[in-house]
């Protein structure tokens, strides 16, 4: 197979475009140049996007023997990703980048240009498995249950699962880190990244109260009513935030408070009990399917609103071309902008962006 | 397939033998005794050599390690030793980073004034331009116009310049590196007062170069140390680079004309063998055959709804070397500042390639690059449709 391995200078993608290479395919390395303002040299950003990494990337290719390209999709970046991650803050809600990032760049932008070139397939670093299923390819988890990354894979659809290869799907971590040491990769002792690449100090409140505006106005608690705290913008809060509130009036018991909810038009963040924020019922839209689309029908589901979250059994039906998730248990702090993954055993199903949370009582 | 020789071309065999017979030599050129003698011997016996077959004296000849410090040491150094009031850089627009660099550090951080002169649509500089701002009331300090340009190949009028600046009495300095081999240069005939000059791209070692400098200018060094090259240039000298350079410099100026015209023969085959396979290619910059008009080995197309860096991956794997010919900011193609001063659009100036055409380039490399290019340039075209989608 001629493939393109998507090398962002990490251990992960490193040795998983080894492995390619191992396998006798004809690979070609391609870091991708997301966010221009992660480059900059001496940044300490953790992202995937640095100087360093690209750096990095190259010398795993000369390594490999195989021809290696920066492809500079920061555009596509900016528009798919960055700036809808402004919109949805924009909206009150809390969208996840890397899960659209893999949706709209990784998988799409580059597959589609990898397919145009002649290529079959796109390589990552991935901890997930595709297995020839019956009716096509299927997206499962990894046999590492603490990397399993099948979660942030669930946007993916079926045709791009097709062209889509998880070396590292059936290896753990670990495994992998002596592997990338035993093959002599310098990168074998990076750390993993976890900041949102293109929030490089990680101080997302800041950034999006630079892009969204910041307008002053009250905290309130919804037990008492109370203005417990100012704030400095709403829609840089994130339903489940305990910290960074400021509250000056303590509970009377003194139990913690959380936002359980922002109201944009009265510039409002609302806070409460933790118990408040348990939800059982999930609204989502746009509906991606790696398994076969589902119909009115109830169909018995595990559904994950988490990159490491549990799996909750669920019940999950579609009204129109919304997805109606009600989970046997109830979850803690569901933002909308989240995305509800919906599998059965470990293969992944579906997902959907989370619009609307509720109770059933 | 070699064809990118404007970005760097291959040792020649008399460069490899004097560079190879120094390596093999201890001593400083600037030490006293026997061995920093030989030294020094070899250094100026080169700087004779590079002196007479450029037609200049040999005290002109500063080396450097390259065409980037000559650019930087003429255009800064000149600009530092500008007499009082003379705060005018009158600069082309289409100059290699080399030289649009440190002209705009001189503009942000210096206190230059910067003129930028426009080209005209083949990517040559106006004339009339140039003479419109040496009139205009205020002192200049430097004149820097490239020779040939290094994307679109370009001549440009530096005898005429040369003459323009002379009679107004500012400095004039021109990077010829890669136009060295290429055109004709006499400049003692040509009579300008700074000339950017590289050995690596005519064959000679890499790291070394010359600033060939009008002996009564004194530019503001940007390397001070011991003073070495009339104190405009300190650094022990590369005495092995030195010769190595000076031999490629003898070949360069020796037989120029007939290579000259063999790399045009190459050219007009690939131009007329592009315009067949891929109708809609569009050749940037002068179609002209004579040697005022383009170099010889250059060919600088534009494939619209193509994205040049994926088409360059695409021949890279077919085996053909070339190069999207601008600037690259850790491997991320920027959208040539050439083509877009010549009046393109941003997507042509990010659909070109440049094949550079050079020594060891034969009729079977064009061909193989003519038919190479229809499948690459309907694959790019596909994957560049989807690329820049936007909304």
């Amino acid at each position: 197979m001629r493939v393109i391995a998507a090398m962002s200078g990490g251990v992960d993608s490193s040795v998983a475009a080894a492995r390619m290479v191992d396998a006798g395919h004809e690979v070609v390395g391609v870091h991708l140049a997301l966010s221009r303002s992660g480059t900059a040299a001496g940044s300490r950003s953790r992202g995937c996007c640095t100087l360093d990494d690209a750096r990095d990337a190259r010398r795993v290719a000369d390594l490999l023997g195989i021809p290696f390209y920066v492809w500079d999709l920061s555009e596509r970046f900016r528009e798919d990703v960055i700036d809808d991650f402004v919109d949805e803050y924009r909206r009150g809600r809390t969208p996840n980048p890397c899960l659209r990032c893999n949706e709209r760049i990784k998988f799409s932008a580059v597959l589609d240009r990898a397919l145009a070139m002649d290529f079959d397939a796109v390589a990552t670093g991935h901890y997930a498995r595709v297995v020839a299923g019956a009716d096509g390819p299927e997206l499962h988890r990894s046999a590492d249950p603490d990397k399993d990354q099948s979660y942030v894979l669930s946007v993916l659809t079926r045709r791009e699962l097709a062209h889509s290869l998880f070396p590292l799907g059936g290896d753990r971590k670990d495994d992998v880190r002596a592997e990338a040491e035993r093959r002599g990769l310098a990168v074998a002792r990076k750390p993993d990244s976890h900041d949102i690449c293109f929030i490089p100090d990680g101080d997302t409140a800041a950034f999006v109260r630079a892009r969204v505006g910041a307008e002053p106005g009250d905290v309130v608690d919804v037990t008492t009513g109370a203005v417990v705290a100012h704030h400095e913008g709403a829609q840089a809060f994130t339903i489940g935030q305990r910290r960074g509130l400021n509250l000056r009036t303590p509970t009377q018991d003194g139990s913690p408070r959380y936002v359980v909810g922002l109201d944009l038009i009265t510039n409002t963040v609302r806070v409460g009990p933790a118990d408040l924020l348990d939800i059982d019922v999930i609204e989502g839209e746009r509906p991606i399917w790696s398994g076969a689309p589902f119909g009115a029908e109830p169909v018995r589901v595990q559904a994950q609103v988490r990159a490491h979250g549990a799996a909750i059994d669920a019940t999950a039906w579609l009204v129109g071309d919304r997805l109606i998730v009600e989970l046997d248990a109830p979850v803690r702090g569901l933002a909308p902008g989240q995305t509800v993954a919906l599998y059965r055993g470990t293969r992944v199903v579906a997902s959907a962006t989370v619009d609307v949370t509720g109770t059933r009582s | 397939m070699y064809l990118d020789h404007a970005a760097t071309t291959a040792l020649l065999p008399a460069a490899r033998e004097a560079w190879l017979a120094e390596a093999a030599q201890v001593g400083n050129a600037s030490s006293l005794h026997a061995s920093g003698r030989r030294a020094r011997r070899v250094v100026e016996e080169s700087r004779e050599s590079v002196a007479a077959d450029l037609g200049v004296r040999p005290s002109a000849v500063v080396f450097t390690s390259g065409g980037t410090e000559a650019d930087n040491l003429a255009v800064k150094g000149l600009f530092w030793s500008r007499p009082d009031g003379a705060d005018r850089v009158l600069a082309s627009s289409i100059e290699h980073h080399a030289v649009l660099d440190p002209v705009a550090w001189l503009q942000q951080d210096q206190g230059a004034e910067v003129r930028w002169l426009p080209v005209d649509a083949l990517g040559r500089v106006s004339s009339e331009a140039l003479a419109h701002e040496l009139a205009a009331p205020g002192r200049v300090a430097l004149v820097t116009v490239m020779w040939a340009n290094n994307e679109v190949g370009t001549v440009q009028p530096v005898a005429e310049i040369a003459a323009m600046c002379r009679s107004a009495g500012v400095p004039f300095h021109t990077d010829a590196v890669q136009a060295l081999g290429h055109v004709a240069m006499d400049l003692g005939a040509v009579g300008a007062d700074a000339v950017t000059l590289s050995s690596h791209k005519i064959g000679g070692p890499p790291g070394v170069g010359a600033l060939i400098l009008e002996p009564r200018l004194s530019p503001t060094p940007v390397l001070h140390g011991g003073g070495q090259e009339r104190e405009v240039r300190s650094g022990t000298l590369d005495v092995p680079a030195i010769a190595g350079f000076a031999a490629a410099v003898t070949h360069a100026v020796r037989g120029q004309e007939q290579r000259a015209r063999r790399l045009l023969d190459l050219r007009e085959r690939l131009v007329s063998g592009i315009r067949s396979a891929v109708p809609e290619a569009v050749l940037n910059g002068d179609p002209g055959t004579g040697p005022d008009e383009r170099l010889p080995g250059n060919v600088h197309v534009s494939f619209p709804g193509c994205e040049g860096d994926l088409l360059l991956m695409l021949l890279d794997a077919a085996g053909i070397d070339c190069s999207t010919g601008s600037a690259c900011t850790a491997g991320i193609p920027e959208p040539s500042h050439v083509l877009l001063a010549m009046g393109a659009e941003e997507a042509q100036a990010r659909s070109s390639l440049r094949f550079s055409l050079g020594e060891s380039t034969t009729e079977a490399d064009v061909d193989a690059v003519i038919a190479a290019l229809p499948g690459a340039v309907s694959r790019a075209r596909r994957a560049g449709s989807l690329a820049s989608r936007t909304g």
